[in-house]
Order: C-alpha cells, then sequence, then structure tokens
C-alpha cells in the first residue's frame, strides 16, 4: 500500500490519492502538440463540443419525449415544441447540431486524407475515427424515426428494406430488425433505445479509442515532418517555447481551440435561431402515414452521396455498391500505397485524386437529393462510377510516388 | 494568410454543397407558383354598385341563403345542427355573418351565380358525373341578375366585422375550419372542442366529431388533414399560394379555391403560425441575445489565444 501522509491541503489530498497533478501533466500540460498546425487541427474538439451540445440538449428532450407511435410526434411538436419552457431551443440546438456534427466530421475526415494523418503509424486513429462515423451515422438514423414523422416512417421503411439484401429476399432479416411487418410500435421503441442508450454508449467508447490512438503517433502536422516530441519537449520545459516544435495541449493548443470553438458557435448558433430548416426537414412535420408516400424520399444531406451510390445501378448491383462505399472508406491506409505522410499537394498524383474524391462526393450528395430523373439521374451514374473508379485507381497511383 | 485561405476553401465547398442540396434540389422538386395576389383575375369585375337595403331582402329572400346558411348576427341560427347538415350536403355550411369581409367581394359574386366554376371544383361536378354543386346556383329573383347579386354581397359587407376587427382565430374559422381541424389549437370541425367534466359528455362531442369527418370524408374523398403543423411542413408562400388556387400546386385536388381576401389570407397565415410555431418571436429574441453572447466570447478566446501564443511565436 502506497503511504500517505498528513495533508498539507485539500488539493494534496486529493492528489495523494488520486494522482491529479500526474493526470494534469500526462494530459494536459506536457501532452505534445505539434507547433505547426492549422485551425483544421481544432475540428477534434469542436466536435467534442458539439457531441456534448447534443449530449445536453438530448437528455432535456428525453425527460418529455414519449416513444410510442400514437404519441410520439405531439409529444415532439406539442409537449416539447410549445408547452416546454424552451422546449424549442433544446430541440433545434439537437436538430441542427445532429446536422452540423456532419459537416465537421467531413471537414475533419478530408483534412486527415489531405495530410496523410492515416499512416506511418496513425492507421488505428483513421480506423477509430471510421468507426466514430459509423456509430454516429447509426445514431443520425435512429435519431432521425424518434418524432414519427412522415420522413422518420419513410426512411425507417426504405432503410430498413436494404436489408433484405435485393435479390436474396432476405425479408426475414428485415422483419427481424423492425420487430414487425412495417415500421411499428417495436420498430420505435427498439431505435428509441439504441438512440438513448446503446449508439451514445458506443460513441464514448469510441471517442476514447480515438483519443487513446493519437497518443502514441502523436498528432501530424502541416508539412508532414517527423519530430523527435522527446527532444522538442526537453526544449520547451527548458524554457525555449520560441524554438520548440512542439507546444503544450493546455494552455497553448487549448486556447487556439477554444478560439476556433468561439468562432464554430457563432455559425452553430446563427443556424439555430435564424436558418433551421435545413437540418429539420418539412416533410417531417406531417404525421407518420403508412398509407401515404411522399412524393421524395430522400435521406438527410450527410447520407446523400452513399444513397446515390445505392440509387442508378439496379437493386443488387446498387446494394455491392453502397456496401462498397460503406467499408471503403476504413481500408484508405491500406490502399494508399505510399510512404509519403506529407500534405497532398507535395504528392502529384495524389494531389488530383484528393480533389476529384471530393468533388465527386458533392456531386454524389447533389444528385442524391434531386430527382433521378433526366440528366441528374446520368451524373449520378457517372459520380457513382467515378467514385468506385477513384477507388481501384489508389493503389495504382499512391504505389508509382516517388519517395520525398 | 495561410489560415484565412484554407478557411475560404473550406467556407467555399460548404456552401457550395449546400447551395446544390436546399435551394437547388427543392426548386427542382417542388413546382414554384407565384403569388397572383389574390386578385381573381378570371372571375369578372363587378359592374354594378350594390344596395346593402334590397340585397338584405334577396338574402333573407325565399329560396334564397338563409334556407341553409345561419347569419348570427342578423339573428338567423343554422336551419340544422353541423352533423346534420354534413350529413345532408357533405359539409357545414358556413354562418354568413363575416362572409363580406373574410371573402373576396368578386369571388362572392361570382361564387353566388356559380358555385363549381367560382371554388374551381367543376372537375368534381362535370356533366358526365352527373354530380352537381350542393350549393344551389342563384338564378335571380326576377330582376337584373348582376344588380342583384351585387345587392346581397353589399348586404354581407355591411354587416361583416370591420377588417380590423377579424382576428386571426376568426379568418381562419370561417375559411378553413369547416374541413380541417387543428388539434394544438383544440378546434374540431365542429368548433372548440369544449372541456368536460364527464367523460360521457367527451365521448358524445367525439362521436358528434367523427360522425361529421364521416360525412366529410364522403364529400371530400378524404378527411382533410389537420392544420396544426402546416406553418412548419408547407411554410408560408406553399399556404399562401395553395389558398388562393389549390389546383395551382395540385391538379384535380378536391380542395375548393377559398377565395379569401390577401388580408384574410394573411391572418390565416398568422393563426397557423400560432398553432404551430407558437415561439417565433421569443425564438428571434433569445437568438439575438446569445448571438452577442458567443460573439464576446470568440473575442475573450481570441485574446487569450493570443496572450499564450505570444510566448510561441
Amino acid at each position: 500500500m502506497a503511504h500517505f501522509t498528513k495533508a498539507t491541503s485539500v488539493h494534496d489530498w486529493i492528489n495523494q490519492r488520486l494522482g491529479i497533478d500526474t493526470v494534469r501533466r500526462v494530459m494536459a500540460t506536457e501532452y505534445w502538440i505539434p507547433k505547426n498546425i492549422n485551425f483544421l487541427w481544432a475540428m477534434g474538439m469542436v466536435l467534442a463540443i458539439t457531441f456534448a451540445l447534443l449530449l445536453v440538449s438530448g437528455i432535456f428532450l428525453l425527460m418529455y419525449y414519449q416513444p410510442n407511435v400514437n404519441t410520439a410526434f405531439d409529444s415532439v411538436n406539442y409537449t416539447i415544441m410549445r408547452e416546454v419552457d424552451f422546449g424549442w431551443l433544446w430541440r433545434h440546438v439537437h436538430g441542427v447540431a445532429a446536422s452540423v456534427v456532419f459537416l465537421v466530421i467531413y471537414i475533419h475526415m478530408f483534412t486527415g486524407i489531405y495530410y496523410g494523418s492515416y499512416k506511418n503509424g496513425r492507421e488505428m486513429i483513421w480506423i477509430s475515427g471510421m468507426l466514430l462515423f459509423v456509430t454516429f451515422s447509426a445514431e443520425a438514423f435512429s435519431g432521425y424515426m424518434l418524432p414519427w414523422g412522415q420522413m422518420s416512417y419513410w426512411a425507417g421503411m426504405v432503410i430498413t428494406n436494404l436489408f433484405s439484401l435485393g435479390g436474396l429476399h432476405a425479408d426475414g432479416i428485415v422483419e427481424w430488425i423492425r420487430g414487425d411487418y412495417v415500421p411499428a410500435q417495436a420498430f420505435l421503441d427498439r431505435f428509441f433505445m439504441l438512440h438513448v442508450l446503446l449508439l451514445p454508449l458506443a460513441i464514448m467508447g469510441v471517442i476514447g479509442l480515438h483519443f487513446g490512438a493519437l497518443r502514441i503517433p502523436h498528432v501530424n502536422n502541416q508539412d508532414g515532418e517527423e519530430l523527435d516530441f522527446e527532444k522538442e519537449a526537453a526544449k520547451y520545459k527548458a524554457g525555449d517555447k520560441k524554438g520548440s516544435k512542439v507546444i503544450a495541449f493546455a494552455n497553448d493548443f487549448m486556447s487556439k481551440d477554444l478560439f476556433v470553438v468561439g468562432i464554430f458557435l457563432i455559425f452553430f448558433f446563427y443556424l439555430v435561431f435564424f436558418h433551421y430548416d435545413f437540418a429539420m426537414d418539412p416533410v417531417n412535420f406531417d404525421p407518420a402515414d403508412g398509407l401515404k408516400t411522399p412524393a421524395h424520399i430522400y435521406p438527410e444531406w450527410y447520407f446523400l452521396w452513399s444513397y446515390e451510390i445505392l440509387r442508378p445501378f439496379s437493386t443488387n448491383i446498387g446494394l455491392m455498391a453502397f456496401g462498397f462505399a460503406q467499408v471503403i472508406f476504413f481500408l484508405l491506409p491500406f490502399l494508399d500505397r505510399s510512404p509519403n505522410a506529407i500534405p497532398a499537394n507535395r504528392r502529384g498524383l495524389f494531389s488530383l485524386w484528393f480533389w476529384a474524391m471530393l468533388v465527386d462526393m458533392i456531386v454524389l450528395t447533389a444528385m442524391g437529393k434531386l430527382p433521378p430523373e433526366g440528366i441528374f439521374s446520368t451524373i449520378g451514374l457517372v459520380a457513382a462510377l467515378v467514385f468506385i473508379g477513384l477507388w481501384i485507381a489508389l493503389p495504382f497511383i499512391t504505389k508509382s510516388e516517388k519517395k520525398a | 494568410m495561410k489560415e484565412l485561405f484554407i478557411l475560404a476553401v473550406v467556407t467555399v465547398f460548404t456552401l457550395a454543397t449546400y447551395y446544390l442540396v436546399e435551394p437547388f434540389a427543392h426548386s427542382k422538386m417542388h413546382k414554384h407558383v407565384e403569388s397572383e395576389k389574390f386578385a381573381y383575375a378570371d372571375l369578372p369585375a363587378l359592374t354594378k354598385k350594390g344596395d346593402a337595403n334590397r340585397g338584405k331582402d334577396l338574402v333573407m329572400g325565399a329560396g334564397a341563403c338563409t334556407g341553409c346558411h345561419a347569419i348570427k348576427v342578423a339573428g338567423l341560427a343554422a336551419p340544422m345542427d353541423p352533423v346534420a347538415t354534413a350529413q345532408s350536403y357533405g359539409v357545414n355550411t358556413p354562418d354568413l355573418s363575416n362572409a363580406g369581409v373574410v371573402y373576396d367581394a368578386k369571388f362572392l359574386a361570382a361564387l353566388i351565380k356559380n358555385p363549381a366554376h367560382a371554388l374551381k371544383v367543376e372537375h368534381k361536378y362535370d356533366a358526365a358525373s352527373g354530380k352537381v354543386h350542393p350549393m344551389a346556383q342563384f338564378g335571380g329573383a326576377g330582376g337584373d341578375l348582376d344588380q342583384e347579386v351585387a345587392d346581397m354581397v353589399a348586404y354581407l359587407q355591411s354587416i361583416a366585422v370591420k377588417q380590423d376587427k377579424l382576428t386571426p382565430k376568426m379568418a381562419f374559422e370561417t375559411a378553413c375550419g369547416r374541413c380541417h381541424a387543428m388539434k394544438y389549437e383544440n378546434w374540431t370541425q365542429i368548433g372548440d372542442k369544449p372541456s368536460f367534466k364527464m367523460k360521457k359528455d367527451e365521448l358524445a362531442f367525439d362521436i358528434q366529431v367523427i360522425d361529421y369527418q364521416d360525412a366529410l370524408t364522403k364529400y371530400m374523398g378524404k378527411l382533410p388533414p389537420d392544420l396544426s403543423m402546416y406553418i412548419r411542413s408547407r411554410g408560408e408562400h406553399y399556404i399562401s399560394t395553395f389558398v388562393e388556387n389549390p389546383q395551382h400546386l395540385i391538379e384535380g385536388t378536391a380542395m375548393p379555391r377559398v377565395g379569401v381576401t390577401a388580408e384574410t389570407a394573411e391572418k390565416v397565415i398568422e393563426h397557423l403560425a400560432d398553432a404551430g410555431d407558437t415561439k417565433r418571436v421569443e425564438r428571434d429574441e433569445v437568438g439575438k441575445k446569445v448571438m452577442v453572447f458567443i460573439v464576446i466570447f470568440a473575442l475573450f478566446a481570441y485574446l487569450w489565444k493570443r496572450s499564450i501564443w505570444k510566448d510561441l511565436h
């Protein structure tokens, strides 16, 4: 047993028992971050804050929401929006944050791709990040069911139908997932459970893994320079803060993070109060009606690109393409055969690949929402083929890349 | 500066995505109908100047309006209760007390002469179907038809409340409330739902509503939707242009052109907002305060960052 002495202060008392000084040193004052970074490195903190907003607003909503097919719609639109003081605020914060969190996730992902922050030891950061993307997607989808509006119902119908696996006609799986032949009470109850318990738990676990994965390889920097963190840290601790290539997580990195978070929150709250419609589809303000299919069924904007990879093809091929799109990002560290972990603009063909992928995903996103008619279905088909083609080309163009 | 350049790149791609997914996609998905400013240009203008006194005799006269319509302000009750009326005609006949202010004068005149035409529901009552609109056409009382109709309109205008006394709720009830319920405002097609002491009385009321809705469903083909959340699900522009001429947005719909004036339409929309977007004023006020707070927060965060980073560079 450790040796305890009479505490000289409250701090000392706690420190002897919990080692908070060590925790603070390891997690903050001597957690080293490269100095050569830009605001894109603050997206992790922006995501953490957005997740906190989702969690807190979700807790308040949970106090009044009723997971029942007869009362769910009214508990949201009447009780929360009209009766509960500031219920509207929690709902708009929750709805807008659910949408904005994906914008930031995509920025965070493409930052990682651009700067090559997924290789040379950083593979687990990328894979745990992709796991977060998948769990956040499931969380968003399950949450979208809860207001039990027209889009909840029909998106639930369409997405669960995918599990019949096309030509395999595995309708048993669909019924097992729904707990019924169509989305109904059992369906709503289980998605409620997933949304408020199982998936948030999973997300918090994977966030821990994601942070942990950063620890050994350290954060990348703007030029992909390999730093000797111990040497640079020693310089910093010796007082040469200007000469050192690293900074401490707190307060150095944190002060920059917080400034970026401040700018982000200006944007976020502007959306919450003055421009929330994009995140709260009008169609979902009609109560669910199994006898009335909406004219246009589309997912929220952040799923559109993968929806458009499904849509232009026949059922079976579409499902295979869709499955491909869901897993392929996980494999990025292994498909990129180049040893260079440097910004894309210094990587020749890969630079083209990066911008082509970004533009292609935006085109897919747009076509995923537009009705699949005429020129739009052609553009959608081409963009889907380009997406698949780019991934197939990736190992070849990176293999031929010269060592920087 | 490099960071600003990166921010510009992120912003451009974000805005491009937003533009494509929201304004552009919606412009392709939904037909855009311009407002006609409730001018009802297809209906003939009133050429005769009406006389309210003569109009009163015509409205009250045998075979005219009061056989079916109540005019409460003139002391005339409805001949039948709403449920029995709906079971006879398909829908409750409107009380004409405020018709003169709620509806456009040109529309009223056209309605009296040929209801199916003014209401734009002739597709329901064409010769092939053999059906006729439940409201009988007014064929005249022996004099000049246009003059008589102008007189009747003048009378209806003379008894109606003044425009500034017409509340959003009254506008909604007169123009929409006989077909559309509004649960969040406690409105049923047969009126406000009272609070009952006895469960039995409440059930009796509910049965009346159901009977009424059954008759209405038969008349319209389906039960007209509850409008509680329409301000969020359809939005102001859609509702306004739809009310102006339903056929423009949903060809062949059983919903008649309502014939309201532009002022009444605004009041109807205000009432819809009172039901489905009750916190809009609070939202704007709180929004402004939060924006001020968060800008100050960002400013302090920037100062803190600068004070720390001056030792690092």
